[in-house]
């Protein structure tokens, strides 16, 4: 041993003799320093800190390569003879060809350190302009859909969703009724420059109650004085219709920018490879639109964005009782099939959200930034529904108007090897349940007021390894305005216990006022290592707590869009997550794997189980029950890249879930199937930047679920005979192939053409899926062809 | 300058509040049906059987009358009409009148075995198909029990195979009421 550190010493005392040590700084065109640009010389390599300074040692005499580079800038890359310890500063220029990457390094340092992020582009987003958000972030591994049709389409991170996934969009927590399953993000894709999936809920600065993972979008932003404009163009065969979306965006690094986005999809009746899914067309209109004002040391930014989506729910979906559920379940046939219409008829969704915020951001020295920021949602949710009486059919069944103000204050500051970052945030709401629908609503008109606080330190050991920590405190408090049946008060078991919340008496109906505070201590704590040969290992243990939500409080009835009584149960408590998360990465030269296993115990989770069913005048209904219990969920996701050729990759993404319900010592229901996605790619720059993809999507059938099938009588042949209704048998699993090729025609220097011609499920293959809420209905879509075109000017 | 951003920022919150009328109003419930009421006059006796549902869709199931069911006499036949109520209003909303006057989008399905009876619809629509609101039921034989499933389905394809004689299977529509009564015939 002694040796080996004499020998160890002498050896570096060797080699340093013939060694020199190098600094400088790296900043941009205006000599502001930039901050983590990567100063590679000879063998040696490191990032500048946050005054863009570096520091080389150990580096050999003689001629020896110099490479720097930066996000959104063009590298340097040059020869330089290196006799003696040397300064070498450089100065970086902006590419405006790499406009999304800008995004990337401007808020790398505002999420999180040591959670596996997984990022994707606008290369990528554009591909989905005629679809939603959920679909695009599908092709992030780890995250599945949850479907109701094939426009309502929400993300599943390792088998979590909806509040368990928040989605942050443009640093606003969207607030669009996201409780609902068959509420889909109410968000256009095409306003997306680059969208992250954090898995985990390490990412504090957005919230404590990310208990499945956080989805983040950023807009693109141009830093450079141009005016870049967008247009794509969708047509699809499927749905007999298509969208445009026509950006313009003026970009500047200092004084005024200003951007605008327009957006609109006209679709029709999908089809299956079997029959048409009448009513499941679709129309989006949507328009959002910013002004920046930027100096050196502040910017200001205002923005406005409009959401206005009619949606058709499948006609063979309504269902009236047990029966029809029954007899749809069996026949495998849906109960309508009418000719291909572009028409919607009810029952449909009309949505529209409004977000409009101000932002400002001021640095108080180099290191140090402030940034406050008020925003305003306006979600108006409208149902229709088909009724009894045709004078109602124009009328919703359910309006929801629901307002959120929110006011965020962030500070952050770098100090020699930390990094700090804390905040509070300060949130109203208001939701009303329009009474003028004839129909009792589940939700109830509520107010809810919330304040936070967080802070987050990151400490850089070198650049190789870092150690992040965060906390975060929450109080929220929710007092909601409920007109109770005294039967199902009642039924409920709520007389002793919430006596108190009742203020007034209205024929059969109790008129309550329950409210309920909560508060919620957040934790996580990282670490993040990068060794030699370009491997880096991740770890990440987290915390949260989330709030019972309006539906899980407080429905008590039939939920007309799913045919099902729901109960929600004033007594839920808070669910706690504790989630340890982990990610290898290891990069050879042609050949990259990523593996991300993770294990998320859940105290009180709360979901949905049938408990039989309550007989109405209609018919008997099945009652589902909001319940809680204790929950393990436990997966992997693995993701590999490999460049077989200069022409030819190939990419593969498996990911696996398993969800244990502790207390019954079932499986949880609704957990994703084992999937496993193969693509072959085949590039060829020389013909006009060809590529083609083929993909193969393979989607086990789900094995793990729990039986929640019920008994109940119906009339076959004239007799009321007892029946087994089969809601839990997963329907079969599936193979898909899909093909994607696109080519670039330059125009000119400034504008070029890219065309893609894809199809979807090639083989038109006829499946069900586990997560689609009308699996019991129909079946999925068919072949998809579909034409992009879109110009860049 | 700064002031006047700094103000802007004030201001926006104000003019955004949109205050929403909260009032606390209860939800006047429309096109409930509480009451679905069967009347089978023949044999020189009148037969009255009813299921009412007062709160609606609540945890309380239907009270059907009379208690056990109804009798009915070996091979007679009834004068059957079937007669839909919201009692939730005061005075009580006649909802038959709606069905007959949007006939042509409704019908009313009996379902019972035949050992306990055959039914015949007497009524038409517009259209000269039957709507399902008079009827007559011809008792089966002595001895039977069972049970009668009437059905009242809306915007149903009147004109698939078997509809305009009473089979349900093709209708379609969505179901506005459906209640079992038992019955036996004595």
């Amino acid at each position: 041993m002694r040796f080996l550190s004499i020998l160890f010493f002498f050896l570096v005392g060797f080699f340093g003799y013939a060694q020199v040590t190098i600094t400088g700084v790296i900043s941009d065109e205006n000599g502001l320093p930039l901050t983590d640009a990567h100063v590679h010389i000879a063998n040696k390599t490191t990032s500048t800190d946050a005054n863009g300074t570096y520091v080389l040692s150990g580096i050999p005499k003689g001629k020896q390569k110099l490479y720097i580079s930066f996000i959104g800038y063009y590298a340097i890359e040059e020869t330089i003879e290196i006799s003696a310890d040397l300064t070498i500063n450089r100065q970086l220029k902006l590419d405006v060809t790499k406009l999304d990457d800008i995004t990337i390094q401007q808020l790398s340092n505002s999420k999180s350190e040591s959670s596996n992020e997984q990022v994707l582009k606008s290369a990528t987003i554009e591909k989905f302009s005629n679809q939603t958000l959920g679909e695009a972030l599908k092709e992030v591994s780890g995250v599945s859909i949850l479907k109701t049709g094939n426009t309502i389409v929400k993300p599943v991170i390792n088998g979590l969703h909806s509040n368990r996934v928040p989605i942050i969009n443009n640093n606003v927590r969207l607030e669009d009724q996201q409780w609902g399953t068959e509420h889909a993000p109410n968000f256009d894709i095409n306003a997306a420059g680059k969208i992250t999936v954090i898995k985990g809920a390490s990412a504090l600065q957005y919230g404590g109650d990310a208990i499945g993972g956080i989805v983040v979008i950023e807009p693109e932003v141009i830093k450079k004085d141009t005016l870049v404009g967008k247009t794509i163009l969708n047509l699809s065969s499927n749905g007999m219709g298509g969208s445009l979306s026509s950006s313009l965006q003026k970009g500047n690094r200092y004084g005024w920018s200003w951007n605008a986005l327009g957006t609109f999809k006209y679709l029709g009746d999908r089809e299956t490879p079997d029959y048409v899914l009448s009513n499941s067309g679709n129309r989006e209109q949507n328009f959002s639109g910013g002004i920046r004002f930027a100096k050196e040391k502040y910017n200001f930014n205002a923005m406005y964005s409009f959401y206005n989506a009619q949606i058709g729910i499948i006609k063979a979906s309504h269902i009236g009782n047990v029966n029809d559920l029954y007899n749809s379940i069996n026949n495998q046939q849906p109960s309508v099939i009418e000719p291909f219409t572009y028409s919607i008829d009810a029952p449909k969704q009309e949505v529209q959200h409004h977000l409009a915020k101000v932002n400002y951001q001021r640095w108080l020295n180099e290191n140090t930034s402030i940034d406050f920021q008020y925003a305003f949602q306006f979600n108006n949710r409208l149902e229709f529904d088909v009724r009894r009486n045709d004078e109602n059919t124009n009328k919703a069944a359910l309006d929801l108007q629901l307002a959120t103000h929110t006011f965020l204050a962030d500070y952050k500051t770098n100090i020699g090897n930390w990094r700090l970052k804390s905040g509070l945030n300060l949130g109203y709401q208001n939701n009303f349940a329009n009474p003028k629908t004839g129909v009792r609503p589940l939700i109830p008109s509520y107010e809810k007021l919330d304040a936070g606080l967080y802070g987050i330190a990151v400490y850089k050991f070198d650049n190789a390894t870092s150690l992040e920590s965060g906390i975060r405190y929450d109080f929220s408090t929710i007092e909601a305005t409920k007109y109770y049946l005294k039967s199902r008060w009642t039924e409920r078991g709520y007389d002793a216990e919430f006596s108190h919340f009742i203020v007034g008496e209205e024929g059969n109906q109790w008129l309550t006022k329950p409210t309920f505070d909560y508060h919620n201590i957040t934790a996580n704590i990282g670490f993040r290592k990068q060794f030699h040969h370009e491997m880096e290992w991740l770890v990440n243990m987290s915390l949260a707590s989330r709030n019972p939500n309006p539906s899980e409080l407080f429905s008590d009835g039939l939920h007309h869009s799913t045919g099902q009584i729901e109960l929600g149960d004033l007594r839920l408590e808070k669910e706690q997550a504790y989630k340890f998360n982990t990610t290898f990465k290891k990069d050879w030269k042609s050949f990259q794997v990523q593996l991300n296993p993770f294990i998320n115990r859940i105290s009180n989770f709360i979901y949905l189980q049938p408990i039989g069913f309550e007989t109405t005048i209609r018919g008997a209904f099945p009652v589902w029950e909001f319940k809680q219990t204790e929950a393990l969920l436990t997966g992997f996701d693995v993701n590999t890249k490999w460049s077989i050729s200069n022409h030819f990759s190939h990419e593969l993404g498996m990911a696996y879930v398993n969800g244990q319900n502790l207390s019954t010592n079932e499986y949880l229901i609704d957990m994703p199937p084992f999937v496993i996605n193969n693509k072959i790619q085949y590039k060829n720059e020389s013909w006009f930047n060809f590529v083609s993809e083929l993909k193969s999507e393979v989607v086990f059938r789900q094995n793990q679920f729990p039986n929640y099938n019920f008994e109940t009588n119906i009339v076959v042949d004239d007799e009321l005979t007892p029946v087994l209704v089969d809601i839990s048998s997963p329907p079969k699993g599936y193979h898909l192939l899909h093909l994607y090729s696109e080519m670039t025609f330059k125009i000119n220097k400034k504008n070029s053409l890219t065309t893609s011609f894809s199809v979807q499920n090639i083989m038109n293959t006829t499946y069900r899926d586990y997560l689609n809420r009308q699996r019991f209905f129909v079946d999925e879509m068919g072949r998809n062809v579909q034409i992009q075109l879109k110009f860049n000017y | 300058m700064k002031n006047l951003k700094l103000i802007a920022l004030l201001v926006i919150p104000v003019i955004f509040s949109t205050s929403c009328s909260n009032d606390d109003a209860p939800v006047n419930e429309e096109e409930v049906i509480t009451t679905v009421r069967v009347t089978l006059v023949g044999g020189g006796q009148t037969i009255v059987l009813e299921s009412r549902d007062l709160d609606g869709d609540g945890p309380n199931a239907p009270v059907l009358t009379p208690v056990g069911g109804g009798i009915l006499v070996a091979g007679t036949t009834y004068t059957g009409s079937t007669e839909f109520l919201n009692e939730l209003e005061d005075p009580a909303e006649d909802i038959t009148v709606e069905v007959e006057e949007e006939g042509a989008d409704h019908q009313v399905f009996y379902q019972l075995p035949s050992s306990i009876g055959t039914v015949t619809y007497t009524d038409t629509d517009t259209n000269g198909k039957p709507i399902g609101l008079n009827f007559t039921l011809v008792a089966g034989t002595s001895g039977s029990t069972g049970t009668l499933t009437v059905t009242l389905r809306h915007d149903l394809n009147k004109s698939a195979a078997g509809v305009a004689s009473g089979d349900i299977t093709n209708a379609g529509g969505s179901t506005d009421a459906a209640v079992n009564f038992s019955v036996a015939v004595n």
